[in-house]
């Protein structure tokens, strides 16, 4: 038994396969969606998605915020930006950190939602960082 | 009458045409290939995309308090058209569909007494729309600074968007693209954004899966799918667009070449029978200057 996992940025298919479990970090808490999990719609933060094929990791994906649509038989992840984790670049990432906190430093501290998003913005460049360093071969978790 | 020099320029001038043109189609067909490639790619993001939107629009439905970017902001007053061309000019009557559709749609809202503001995107339509709405322009774009359209080049266009109507800059969105359906036709074709125009609980398959659950809440996952739909609706748009204008020139050139060919052999027959006439004159005087000593 296994579920079809699908990571789609807005340019293309990143990943269409089967997997036996895909964990991937919700708005509110990592979620893995197994077989007939429940269907749920949910929002996602900056972070790390673990295919899983019985127990092992065999695919880790950066996704840099997006949707999820969890279905009993499948599983699709709409990110916004999507790449595997040993195509990632720490100086990249550090470098969007670094412009994201100076925008955030010149904000207008009135402006809540746009205030939310730019937080939403830098908490995923440092999960992108750390996610980077993770794949990093003698860095390893 | 053309002398017999002035049709041999002719002919090497035609010529030379003949091979830019049969150049610029070959190019258009390869590009082609590679943009329909990029928006079949794009196709199943923007697939996913509807389906949820579909979906979670559908629990909200009836409720008050929706997200402008879904209904609107309940008025009818303010037209903000988005016209997107291509950038770069020979490719038949691809431009000009767009720049006239654009021009009567503003004429029609105009004549109903609507404000119409345009946000003009390509330069083809920016260039033309200056010359007579300039004072309705507020802002403009290009299609693409490079060869290939990137994401992040919708997501701007979205957000300024966004941020137009969040300050209430406009009532009704609508952008105005050239639909693909194949090579030999590009549709010029209205599309409303804002209010967005959901299709209809079509999927029939869905109905049997038990109702979703979201998370966080129904109404955030809304107020952040919906911007996020707005830009890929402009970049799927924009992909259409790209693929739309290398069509376009490619049917545009085949047609030119076929033409510089049809001219060239008209020309060829003219300088052989002109070529023809001249000898046959020297003959004659000649002849008869022979005759007459």
């Amino acid at each position: 038994m296994s579920i079809k996992v699908k990571i789609v940025s807005p340019e293309k298919v990143l990943f269409a396969h089967d997997a036996d479990m895909a964990v991937m970090p919700g708005a509110e808490g990592d979620i893995a969606a197994m077989p007939d999990h429940a269907p749920l719609m949910l929002t996602l933060r900056g972070g790390v998605v673990d295919i899983y094929e019985g127990d092992a990791v065999t695919n880790r994906f950066f996704v840099a915020g997006g949707f999820a649509d969890i279905a009993p038989s499948h599983c699709t992840i709409l990110a916004d930006r999507a790449t595997k984790l040993e195509d990632l670049s720490v100086d990249d990432a550090e470098a969007r950190l670094a412009g994201l906190e100076k925008s955030y430093e010149e904000a207008d501290k009135m402006n809540v939602p746009a205030l939310d998003i730019l937080m939403d913005k830098i908490q995923s460049a440092r999960a992108e960082i750390e996610a980077a360093q993770s794949a990093i071969p003698g860095m390893s978790l | 009458m053309a002398s017999l020099k002035d049709l041999r320029a002719r002919i090497g001038s035609v010529k030379s045409t003949r091979k830019i043109t049969s150049a610029m189609k070959m190019v258009a067909a390869a590009k082609l290939r590679r943009a329909e490639t990029r928006a079949a790619a794009a196709r199943p993001y923007a697939d996913a995309m509807r389906r949820m939107l579909a979906e979670v629009a559908r629990s909200v439905a009836g409720e008050g308090g929706q997200p402008a970017l879904l209904t609107g902001t309940g008025q009818d007053r303010v037209h903000l058209l988005v016209p997107m061309s291509s950038d770069r000019g020979l490719a038949g009557a691809f431009n000009s569909n767009i720049n006239r559709t654009t021009r009567n749609l503003v004429l029609k809202l105009q004549a109903e007494g609507k404000t119409v503001k345009i946000l003009p995107v390509g330069r083809k339509t920016y260039d033309f729309l200056s010359r007579d709405f300039s004072d309705l322009i507020i802002d403009h774009r290009h299609l693409a600074a490079g060869k290939e359209i990137p994401f992040s080049a919708a997501a701007e266009l979205g957000e300024q968007i966004t941020s137009l109507l969040e300050k209430g800059e406009f009532d009704v969105c609508t952008l105005v693209y050239n639909q693909f359906r194949n090579v030999m036709t590009q549709t010029p074709t209205e599309m409303q954004l804002i209010p967005l125009a959901l299709p209809d609980n079509d999927n029939a398959d869905n109905a049997q899966v038990a109702a979703y659950e979201f998370e966080p809440d129904e109404g955030t996952l809304l107020s952040s799918l919906l911007p996020r739909n707005l830009q890929v609706q402009i970049y799927a748009t924009m992909l259409e667009t790209a693929a739309g204008e290398n069509g376009a020139r490619m049917t545009a050139m085949d047609n030119a070449t076929r033409n510089a060919g049809k001219a060239i052999d008209r020309l060829t027959l003219k300088y052989n029978r002109t070529r023809q006439t001249n000898i046959t004159n020297e003959l004659i005087e000649i002849i008869s200057g022979a005759q007459a000593v």
